[in-house]
């Protein structure tokens, strides 16, 4: 039987790092990194951006160059699926029925889109946004298509409809919630993307609930509302949200609710075995609550990869990182540093009609979170104020002319 | 075609070709120059593509924009030379170009 000493399941933003890393640490025992699709380890983030509007080439996309895996002594195994692990073992299967034997069991498979739940059957049209292969198949039918409709008011949601409207296309975004963003920012903040939409020509449906998918010949037609409407679409994008992708863990005893717990050094509760990025449920130190969480970013699978690595080779550190995230839209680039959810008071600096302003979110009284639209500086002195938690005073912080460093420096 | 030089922290030297309209950035990292992790994919958004330019080449590269500046200024290793190459499109007046990889933050 095949015999490696880090096996890695998921060759995506976070398994590729961990691979790399540990060379990078010239670490020197076995690697495989298995992956199930088909292409080398590659960006996700331009997938709902330039990679969609056509204004960059897969080749971009790559975390590295196609030679640098086995040039690594990585062992990469693309298009296999890793379907059971066997922790007493320390062994695992593919859906080709090889079977490995681990020392170290690194869990990065990352996640899969939500299906709505009145998707039964598979229709033509109806698209999720999540692998290189789901944007391909919506590319190849934008030549045919007049009407999208966008079910999810999310950052991928919203990017997609923005490149979409771009693309000359007459767009509808239907979001459950009442408004978009829900999840992720404060209501400031959506309320100015809801208007950005509109004002693109976006037809914007809040509390709008999804009830069924009218199609003809196996493709879909429309999209029917509960509250009886029926939006006329050649094209469906689903963004939802993600269901971890854990079932192989769960099976092996592990628990997995939302995702499968680790610890601050990305451990499970088996032994050997760690998992990182979208799949894992941490303990955050930026997280308003003590709850494990999950993150769905670049800064967190890369942070977590980094952990796993450090912990592999020996020099354990736990987790730590400040997070940040990014999403364009438009001419909107928003940075966000720190986590918003479960702020109790939110102040807007700048104009928000400008379309140049950030949110500063807080929790009794500390800076926990901002969004930063068009505004890089608030981003990059903004993180020193979410790391300190620093108190500031409201009136200053609206203030969107005196520098955050300056209200940092008074207030330390 | 255009010749980019590298220089590495660890002081080795990679030289690559660069295209135009490729960023520097990309050249890089598709070129095998592995401290450059660009996490953000060139979106002006994490500084992990930060080099130092030579000296004398630095004023070819003309003004940069506010945004690259003030995420430059988040750096502790900024220097007089600071630029992030994903910001920095390869043009025929950029050819033979020497950057060094500045230290992770
Ligand atoms: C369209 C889109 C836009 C985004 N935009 C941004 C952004 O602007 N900024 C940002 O910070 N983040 C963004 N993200 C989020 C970011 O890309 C993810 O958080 C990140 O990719 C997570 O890394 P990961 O390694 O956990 O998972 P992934 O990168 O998803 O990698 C997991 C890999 O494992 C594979 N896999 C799953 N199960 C198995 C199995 N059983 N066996 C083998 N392989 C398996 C998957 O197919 C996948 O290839 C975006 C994500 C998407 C989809
Ligand atoms: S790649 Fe992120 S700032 Fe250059």
């Amino acid at each position: 039987m095949d015999q490696r000493d880090v096996v890695i399941v998921g060759a995506g933003q976070g398994g590729a790092q961990v691979a790399a890393a540990l060379r990078r640490e010239h670490y020197t025992g076995s690697i495989a990194l298995i992956g199930d699709e088909p292409e080398f380890p590659y960006e996700r983030p331009p997938l709902s951006k330039d990679y969609l509007a056509g204004d960059k080439p897969f080749e971009q996309l790559l975390l590295r160059p196609r030679d640098f895996w086995a040039g690594h002594e990585i062992d990469l195994r693309l298009g296999q699926r890793v379907v059971s692990v066997n922790p007493q073992a320390h062994r695992i299967r593919t859906s080709e029925g090889a079977e490995i034997e681990y020392g170290t069991l690194v869990w990065a498979a990352g996640a899969s889109p939500r299906r709505l739940p009145c998707e039964r059957d598979v229709l033509a049209g109806v698209h999720v946004v999540r692998t290189r292969a789901d944007i391909d198949r919506v590319m190849a039918e934008l030549p045919q298509v007049r009407r999208v409709v966008v079910i999810g008011g999310g950052y991928i949601g919203l990017e997609a409809a923005a490149v979409l409207t771009k693309l000359g296309k007459a767009v509808t975004v239907v979001e459950a919630q009442t408004r978009v963003l829900a999840r992720v920012a404060g209501e400031a903040l959506s309320r100015f993307y809801e208007a950005q939409h509109r004002r693109h020509g976006v037809d914007l449906k809040l509390g709008a609930l999804v009830d069924h998918l009218t199609s003809r010949d196996g493709k879909v037609t429309a999209v029917g509302l509960a509250d009886g409407s029926e939006l006329p679409a050649d094209l469906v994008i689903v963004g939802i949200g993600v269901v971890p992708a854990t079932s192989p863990l769960a099976d092996a005893g592990l628990e997995c609710r939302n995702g499968v717990k680790v610890d601050e050094y990305c451990r499970t509760a088996l032994p050997d075995v760690y998992a990182l990025g979208d799949c894992a449920a941490h303990i955050n130190r930026f997280a308003a609550g003590s709850a494990p969480i999950r993150l769905e970013s670049v800064q967190n699978a890369n942070d977590q990869a980094t952990v796993v690595a450090q912990c592999i080779i020996g020099k354990p550190a736990p987790y730590a990182a400040l997070p940040w995230f990014w999403s364009d839209q438009y001419d909107l680039h928003l940075k966000t540093v720190g986590l918003s959810t479960g702020h109790d008071d939110a102040v807007v600096r700048g104009d928000l009609d400008s379309g140049t302003f950030s949110v500063v979110y807080l929790k009794q009284g500390r800076v926990i979170a901002l969004d930063c639209v068009n505004v890089m500086r608030d981003f990059v002195q903004g993180k020193n104020l979410v790391r300190a938690g620093a108190v500031i005073d409201r009136e200053a912080l609206a203030d969107g002319g005196t520098p955050l460093k300056t209200l940092a420096a008074a207030a330390a | 075609m255009g010749t980019l030089y590298v220089e590495t922290r660890e002081g080795d030297q990679i030289d690559l070709q660069a295209e135009p309209g490729q960023s520097l950035m990309e050249t890089m990292r598709a070129g095998g120059v592995e401290e450059i992790l660009a996490l953000c994919g060139g979106t002006c958004s994490c500084s992990t593509c930060h080099v130092y330019v030579e000296p004398e080449d630095f004023s070819r590269l003309g003004p940069m924009k506010d945004d690259e500046n003030d995420l430059l200024d988040g750096s502790d290793h900024r220097g007089p030379t600071s630029r992030l190459s994903c910001q920095i499109r390869y043009r025929e007046e950029l050819a033979d170009l020497h950057v060094k990889i500045a230290p992770e933050d």
